[in-house]
């Protein structure tokens, strides 16, 4: 390749002069970035706002209760003062628990077949689109859906039911982040399995999983999460009941529906503890985000 | 070059007519097609046991394809499909009943870029042996494989740390010892040295020399120089674009000193000058 070195430099005969590099803030472009960087700031201030105020007031009106009979104490009748909702707190938990115990595995085999098996598949096409719809499905429809499945045939409000209608919303969350995450594992990750003599299914256990654990388990958390502060699903699937619970066949208490129910009773007590159950389910929910956050950042 | 004609000089002190053993590999590919594509033809070579094969040729001449053929890495490309046979040991291995996985699991390989698996150093060297269902001392077999890499004073310390925390050249070290920790006959590596530095690249030829006495090295490189360091063997492969295709083929193979002192090829003798690359 011939360099052209006899090309002379335009304006080679003029003497250079010297650029003014200094800052200037009257210049038209700093000028501009500067009001753009203070608008920036406004405008993110002002979306905070609403968040920090609901948080606020929760902190307020419920952070007053907030103590340890809340979690020990079922939920007072009529004028009665005092009480909790520690039946509200284990029944939400059990019921999490159960719809993790379905969506889960399902979610993650599932991403795995979309994310490994096969990608390019007509049914992982047509899963992929199913599944995404049914992140944005509205949550009272999942509700229905194990309201005539289940209710129905088992005859009576159940944690059970309620755990399916909050497996059916945590499944494509958890399905299409183990997507994600499998995806993420580079290629000759893959080639080195197979160059080590795996089969495709110890090649999937022994290094896709492992590698992707952090991923997937951020969606498990950010699922569970969601799932948590469900109400409307477990309307029609678990109702609420005013007891410990006693079987998962029975209609069980969770927080979401304590609040629901609280807050519309002429009853001050009860009001002050519908306050006290949101702030409750917030934190349980800023737990479930923080540890996600957690798992997720402990990736190499 | 005097490092060079130092290597040629005391790395091989070998007769110059050694009745030659029974070949590792006897490869008789006729035809490689992904597809439609035809991607290599007429590559016959024999890998001699115990020695390193060397590779080399320009871009796209299907030198890695046919690297990949020898342990049927290939087979995960669908559109993949072979004419010929590949022996091994005397065995085909495109025959029928033989199953890829167990193959690979003989023919070991080295790729490209380092690719640790995301685990412990300790849990990457053992992951083969775990693979086989290995009973036995791993602590011991775990040194073993990183002392023969070259790798063990560096890490030795740190065994539980992640692999992808090691730097360019110790993760290709880790990824050959992980590949000799299981003791495969042969040992295939794929332009090891393309993604490391001048001294990571001569640490891995030194190791590659030293591996010889118990391995069988092919090595596919860019690198003619690479090549004359440490190839007993250098297959020449070049490219033929008649017919509107880019088909690789087997131009020449012999003994490193003559491909590159007194190659019978003219295309060979163009590309040894740099006439093409």
């Amino acid at each position: 390749m011939a360099v052209a070195r006899d090309i002379p430099l335009p304006h080679a005969d003029e003497v250079p002069a010297i650029p003014d590099l200094r800052h200037s803030f009257s210049d038209r472009r700093s000028l501009r970035n500067t009001v753009l960087t203070v608008l920036l700031w406004a405008v993110s201030l002002l979306a905070a706002v609403p968040l920090i105020s609901v948080l606020a007031m929760l902190v307020i009106r419920g952070g007053g209760r907030l103590g340890l009979e809340l979690f020990t104490e079922l939920p007072p009748a009529g004028f009665e003062p005092g009480g909790g909702f520690g039946n509200a707190v284990v029944g939400t938990l059990v019921m999490v628990a159960i719809a993790s115990l379905f969506s889960v595995p399902f979610g993650i085999l599932g991403g795995v077949f979309l994310g490994v098996v096969a990608p390019e598949s007509r049914l992982a096409d047509a899963t992929r689109f199913i599944a995404k719809v049914l992140t944005g499905f509205p949550s009272i429809l999942a509700g229905v859906f194990v309201y005539a499945w289940l209710v129905l045939a088992m005859g009576t409000y159940s944690a059970i039911a309620g755990g399916a209608a909050l497996a059916v919303l945590m499944l494509p969350t958890v399905m299409l982040t183990a997507e994600q995450s499998v995806r993420m594992v580079p290629q000759r990750m893959k080639d080195a399995a197979h160059g080590m003599g795996c089969t495709d299914a110890q090649m999937v256990w022994k290094v896709v999983l492992p590698t992707a654990l952090p991923g997937i388990l951020t969606g498990i958390m950010l699922a569970v999460a969601g799932a948590a502060g469900n109400s409307a699903p477990l309307l029609f699937t678990a109702l609420f009941s005013n007891y410990w619970i006693g079987s998962f066949t029975e209609p069980t208490a969770s927080l979401a529906i304590l609040i629901y129910n609280f807050s519309g009773m002429p009853f001050p007590n009860q009001i002050e503890l519908a306050w006290a159950a949101s702030l409750v389910l917030v934190l349980i929910v800023l737990v479930f985000n923080i540890a996600s956050r957690l798992v997720g950042s402990s990736k190499v | 070059m005097t490092l060079v004609e130092d290597f040629v000089r005391t790395a091989r002190p070998r007769p110059v007519a050694a009745p030659a053993p029974e070949p590792a590999i006897d490869a008789r590919i006729d035809k490689v097609w992904y597809g439609k594509f035809l991607a290599v033809r007429d590559s016959h070579i024999a890998i001699g046991k115990n020695r390193i094969t060397g590779f080399i040729g320009p871009s796209g001449c299907g030198k890695s394809t046919v690297l990949r053929s020898l342990n049927r890495m290939n087979d995960l490309i669908p559109s993949f499909s072979l004419e010929g046979h590949v022996r091994f040991l005397g065995q085909d291995i495109y025959a029928r009943n033989i199953d890829p996985v167990v193959v690979r699991r003989h023919i070991g390989m080295v790729f490209q870029q380092p690719n640790p698996f995301s685990m412990s150093i300790f849990e990457n060297v053992a992951f083969g042996l775990r693979l086989n269902r290995y009973r036995g001392d791993y602590q011991q077999r775990v040194e073993y494989a990183l002392r023969r890499a070259g790798l063990w004073d560096e890490v030795k310390d740190k065994l539980k740390q992640n692999g992808l925390a090691l730097s360019g050249g110790q993760q290709q070290r880790l990824c050959i010892a992980r590949a000799i920790a299981t003791e495969p006959t042969v040992l295939l590596m794929d332009e090891p040295c393309s993604a490391l530095d001048p001294i990571a690249t001569r640490i891995i030829e030194e190791l590659m020399l030293d591996l010889k006495k118990d391995y069988t090295v092919v090595i596919v490189t860019h690198n003619m120089q690479q090549a004359m360091r440490v190839a007993d063997t250098t297959a020449f492969y070049s490219v033929d674009i008649t017919g509107g295709g880019r088909t690789g083929f087997l131009c020449e193979a012999g003994p490193t000193r003559q491909i590159f002192e007194d190659p019978r090829e003219e295309l060979t003798k163009r590309y040894i000058s740099g006439e093409f690359s």
